[in-house]
């Protein structure tokens, strides 16, 4: 598979969130604001960049039995890293992604790329994989946020959209509003990828 | 030991913040094992189970080994005279994943040698809880909102059972839903997420519950 496939693998035909619906936890939890969503995303880039790099280098060394072990220990070290270094630096984002940032650990896209790709290729493709998924996921996260905070909150990334005179739908920020966006998303998706597969002659006839 | 209190912290996990709806926790089995009611009271029972015991024992686990505390089991066993316990709650993630792991492991041995009925019910589900984010969730929140140990238990019992309320809403819906008209787009997935946001909706109206 050459390289740009592979990278544009996990944006598109692949995206973690919206076609493979892993990882939903954060993408629902964290998507109350652009700023968190990139916050999150970036965390889940580089912890899925590390653990890829490290489980492909040290893939012929590892025992066939006890490679879950090993892959979710890998895990959990770069996430305590993200964890210490975002509390140091980054206090209120800190706060506000709250417990999801450990929960990281637990994220079904990391583990699943360790296992089903970077176990079995070289780091370079790993590397290659795991910024196509990282960033397939950063770029759901910020689909559904950007929808949540402009409906929710009336501003993108902190700066003020939709005028004085729009009332925010509270609705939005809150759980529901999550669960209608990506829900409604995914529908879209589904519909655009039928239209494709229709030739234009059903559709214009 | 205060009822009262123990009470308000159920009706809290199971209504108020629900683990699924109000807190985000367990969405992969919510939308991957609600197609059928069987499954889906399987998966909850065994969550339910589970969550119980692994936030008994994170709880026990963060308290007498991590914490820099006089009553550190390792700082009693290795301290010397006049120095401080250590810090060790920088492990905390490394410790709860692995003791989450081992702990689903040695429970399913233990089903399967104790009730072969059981284990045919809950076996294949147990594996899948490992990576179950509610899991470890709740021995983090445990952690977090300075429970003590009973506590811990019943908050992780309740929240196991509001996981398996919304599990099972969801399933009941999606069996009737089998007969419905949906659009073709909006099929599978889709149209569960909908229905989440419009279940979400419904357990908000119990956050006017006031408690204690």
């Amino acid at each position: 598979m050459s390289v740009g496939k592979l990278f544009g693998k996990g944006i598109v035909s692949d995206n973690p969130v919206f076609r493979l619906l892993l990882g939903l936890c954060p993408v629902l939890a964290t998507s109350t604001s652009v700023f968190n969503a990139i916050g999150m995303g970036v965390s889940v880039i580089f912890v899925l960049l590390c653990s890829n790099i490290l489980v492909s280098s040290i893939r012929h060394f590892i025992p066939q039995k006890i490679r879950i072990p090993i892959y979710i220990c890998i895990i959990a070290t770069f996430v305590t890293i993200v964890d210490m270094v975002l509390a140091g630096f980054m206090p209120e984002l800190h706060k506000s992604l709250g417990m999801f940032i450990k929960l990281i650990v637990v994220n079904c896209i990391i583990l699943g790329r360790a296992e089903a790709f970077a176990s079995r290729n070289n780091p370079f493709h790993a590397i290659i994989d795991a910024l196509g998924m990282g960033i397939g996921f950063t770029l759901a996260m910020i689909a559904v946020a950007t929808f949540r905070e402009i409906l929710g909150n009336g501003t993108w990334f902190g700066m003020p959209v939709l005028g004085t005179s729009f009332e925010p739908v509270l609705l939005m920020i809150l759980s529901p509003g999550a669960f209608f966006t990506i829900g409604l998303i995914t529908g879209f998706l589904n519909w655009l990828d039928h239209r494709k597969r229709i030739p234009h002659a059903v559709l214009n006839g | 030991m205060d009822i009262q209190n123990l009470l308000v912290i159920s009706v809290g996990a199971i209504l108020i913040s629900n683990f699924v709806l109000s807190r985000f926790l367990g969405i992969c089995p919510y939308i991957g094992v609600s197609r059928q009611m069987d499954s889906a009271v399987g998966m909850g029972l065994a969550v339910i189970f589970v969550m119980a015991i692994a936030s008994a024992v994170t709880w026990v686990i963060y308290t007498y080994f991590l914490m820099p505390t006089h009553a550190n089991i390792l700082f009693i066993l290795f301290g010397k005279e006049g120095q401080s316990p250590t810090d060790l709650t920088f492990l905390q993630t490394i410790t709860f994943i692995f003791v989450i792991a081992s702990l689903v492991q040695f429970v399913e041995m233990v089903i399967q040698k104790t009730s072969p009925g059981l284990h045919r019910s809950l076996g294949i589900y147990l594996p899948l809880i490992t990576t179950n984010c509610a899991v470890l969730g709740v021995s983090f929140l445990n952690i977090d909102s300075g429970y003590n140990f009973m506590e811990s238990l019943v908050n992780g019992m309740a929240s196991g059972i509001g996981f398996t309320l919304a599990l099972v809403l969801m399933a009941g819906l999606r069996e009737k839903l089998e007969t419905a008209r949906v659009p073709k787009a909006m099929q599978g997935a889709p149209i569960a997420f909908v229905m989440a946001g419009l279940m979400a909706l419904a357990f908000m109206g119990f956050s006017g519950l006031s408690l204690g």
